[in-house]
């Protein structure tokens, strides 16, 4: 008991010294500079990379001084949570645009709405739809797409072709036969796709492709054992059942590039960051077999959908700085910015006139994702989102292992979700009521 | 009716605790009343937005609790996690301890060293060490049982496996801390006491039967005491090893707590689990104390 006073005190002092010293360097490098310093977080490499694109701003605005803190993609999330109640947000970020909904919510970010209104530079039809629409939380913007993310179908040319199929197929039933050809002349141990069980993205784009809304009323109740998902949800499963797909958790495919090499699956579902992984890490020989196509879809009249994933540009409610920021906003939109953005990182612009650039069209494995960005849906946008596609994960991956049957899966699932959304449709109900008091 | 010196001298007792008790008073019971208030409010990411939106919710996050399955699944975790990993953890640390103050090690000081460096070394380091060691295909462990014809364990995929490999990576990372107390406890036993029980004719077994055992007593029970605690809050461990899973098998109720209040925002269910924690291991804590009483 003795030890743990004892360090207990100890923090209180460190902390208070901490405290002191954090002043001090504050003080020291704000009061040197007549510019405007402008604080810009993002993640991981956009974090590195931005900072060449930096100069060329700064020249044009000689008034604002850009500075950049790179936050790991593993702490962004708590450190923006902490950095707002703290009061001590950046005046703009890069923010995972399914993170948009929830700082929304917690009312840290500013509404674009005026900005866009008198923006040149920055319009939502310059946009695909899909993910443009990401960023809009009850009808107002909050975020303007930086790169996309979306997922598509990574597969072996040479192995479909030896099954006996020179194009991926379109429709969830010949996509399945193609996989069954596939592991018939994969080899022993061998399999057609990979799904981690341990992600929820699978089956999200699945019963997204279905028609699935996921949740229903306002996004206050689920909609996991409604017909839609269940299918698909049936379908996802049906995959493992057959051997098509090993219930592997991703980390439990100890190098993926050299699976994928070695013919130990021959598709995968992944997002552009895996292009140039997989031109640096397959071996030279395999670099004309892989190919990437869209997600099939369930039948012919509905096209494969996937996740409308990516970064978006946002401003902080606290922020001092809004007409600088959203000047730093401008200017990383413009397109001639993306297509250099998209040389350094080889992330895909959100503008849809940037990928008539010839650095995009020339690529053919990009096509797919061109086409793909035509199709793309938002997750729910609520903060509780996240929370409920691990419970989706957890419960999915429960089936896979054979440890809960499907149904009873999706039926519980619901249960939670109802529950984990009561303060939602309170929040939803408060707000009509006070809606309707107000109108005369 | 006191004298001025007694006063006086109360009155400078005082200001001398005031640091110390205005510390604890802020860090320490502040937060608790603080925290014990909070498990009676839904307060979420939607309060933090707009504190009006928080309500006064009376018992309800405890009754949500109770009928949680994924609460009492973490629960069964933490007790599989005190039931097997704190007996192993005491038992090891105590065989560590006789045989670093036995006479037949020649350099104790150097094992005494090598026993506690796991204590020391970074959690993280050393999990991705054990990933590698648990790999199902790359491992060393199951190349190990290879040869003895034991098929490969999915350790951390397994439902099954994960809690065991997580006790046993725990125990193999903290018994050196309890083998340092216990080697302590060793060297104050008098050495008279084991020459008489020779001389009595008592073998290995009954020495340590009826000398070492009983001697330790004190030792043991403080041992006991804070690594059942210790275990109750089973964190780091299953959170850079698993992250809790696989189906939820090495979710704790710490890991859970975490991940309600700090990931999801749900603070009022937090901080409700908090309480529940905080009564499980203080009355863990209580009948160890009152079986130590009636054994005295």
């Amino acid at each position: 008991m003795s030890a743990r006073r004892g360090r207990l005190g100890l923090d209180a002092v460190s902390l208070l010294f901490g405290l002191g010293s954090f002043t001090l360097v504050g003080c020291g490098s704000s009061s040197r500079d007549e510019r405007t310093t402008l604080r810009f977080w993002a993640m991981g490499r956009e974090g590195e990379v931005v900072q060449e694109l930096v100069p060329a701003f700064e020249a044009e605005n000689p008034d604002i001084r850009v500075v950049v803190q790179q936050v790991p993609w593993t702490a962004a999330h708590e450190k923006m949570l902490t950095a707002h109640v703290g009061r001590s947000t950046p005046d703009a970020a890069q923010l995972g645009n399914t993170w948009v909904a929830e700082f929304a919510a917690l009312r840290a970010l500013e509404s674009l709405e005026p900005w866009l209104a008198t923006s040149t530079v920055v319009a939502p039809d310059r946009y695909f739809s899909g993910i443009w629409d990401t960023n809009v939380i009850d009808g107002a913007p909050y975020g303007v797409p930086w790169y996309v993310d979306t997922r598509v179908l990574f597969y072996r040319k040479d192995i479909l072709a030896r099954a006996g199929y020179e194009t991926m197929p379109e429709t969830w039933p010949e996509w399945r036969e193609a996989m069954r050809a596939v592991k018939a002349v994969a080899g022993p141990g061998n399999f057609a796709i990979l799904l981690p069980s341990n992600e929820w993205t699978q089956p999200v784009i699945f019963g997204l492709q279905a028609g699935s809304p996921l949740l229903s009323d306002n996004w206050t109740r689920g909609a996991f054992s409604e017909p839609e998902f269940r299918d698909a949800f049936h379908f996802y499963i049906e995959l493992f059942r057959e051997g098509l797909a090993p219930p592997y958790r991703n980390n439990e495919v100890a190098n993926l590039y050299q699976e994928f090499g070695r013919g130990a699956f021959s598709m995968y579902i992944t997002g552009p960051w895996n292009l140039g992984e997989f031109r640096r890490r397959l071996p030279p020989e395999l670099q004309d077999s892989w190919a990437t196509a869209p997600l099939p879809g369930p039948d012919a009249a509905h096209p494969g959908v996937s996740l409308a994933g990516g970064s978006s540009l946002v401003i902080f409610e606290h922020s001092k700085h809004k007409p600088e920021a959203w000047r730093l906003i401008e200017y990383l939109s413009r397109p001639e910015i993306q297509l250099r953005f998209l040389a350094l990182t080889g992330d895909l612009p959100a503008r849809a006139e940037a990928w008539s650039d010839s650095a995009l069209t020339r690529d053919p494995h990009l096509l797919a994702f061109r086409r793909q960005l035509e199709r793309v849906v938002a997750t729910p946008k609520i903060p509780e989102w996240e929370m409920i596609a691990i419970e989706l994960q957890n419960r999915a991956e429960a089936v896979v292992r054979g440890v809960t049957p499907a149904d009873s899966a999706l039926t519980s699932l619901d249960r939670y979700v109802d529950r984990a959304l009561e303060k939602r449709r309170w929040l939803v109900e408060r707000k009509r009521t006070t809606a309707e008091a107000a109108a005369p | 009716m006191k004298s001025t010196t007694e006063r006086q001298q109360s009155r400078t007792a005082w200001l001398f605790l005031a640091p110390a008790l205005g510390l604890i008073t802020v860090f320490f019971f502040l937060p608790v009343v603080g925290g014990l208030l909070l498990s009676l409010t839904d307060f979420d990411i939607y309060a933090i937005g707009s504190p009006d939106t928080a309500r006064f919710v009376g018992l309800a996050n405890y009754a949500h609790l109770l009928s949680d399955p994924l609460f009492w699944q973490s629960l069964k975790v933490t007790f599989t996690n005190v039931l097997l990993g704190a007996p192993l953890s005491v038992l090891v640390s105590l065989g560590a301890a006789l045989l670093v103050s036995s006479r037949l090690v020649r350099y104790p000081a150097v094992f005494r060293s090598i026993f506690f460096a796991p204590v020391v070394t970074t959690l993280v380091a050393v999990a991705i060490v054990w990933r590698y060691l648990y790999h199902p295909r790359y491992g060393l462990i199951d190349h190990a049982l290879a040869q003895i014809g034991i098929a490969p364990i999915d350790w951390l995929g397994d439902p099954n496996w994960a809690m065991p490999a997580i006790i046993l990576m725990a125990v193999w990372k903290n018994f050196g801390y309890n083998m340092i107390i216990f080697v302590a406890g060793l060297q104050a036993i008098p050495e008279e006491l084991y020459e008489a029980a020779r001389v009595d004719g008592a073998g290995a077994w009954q020495r340590f039967r009826h000398v070492t055992l009983p001697s330790l007593g004190p030792t043991l029970l403080f041992v006991a005491v804070m690594t059942m605690i210790g275990n109750f809050q089973l964190f780091s461990e299953p959170y850079v090893m698993t992250q809790g899973g696989p189906v939820r098998a090495t979710t704790s109720l710490v890991l859970l707590m975490y991940e309600e209040g700090f990931r999801w925002w749900r603070l009022g269910h937090a901080a409700a689990l908090a309480f529940v924690l905080f009564l499980i291991t203080l009355a863990g804590t209580m009948i160890q104390l009152r079986l130590q009483r009636e054994r005295t």
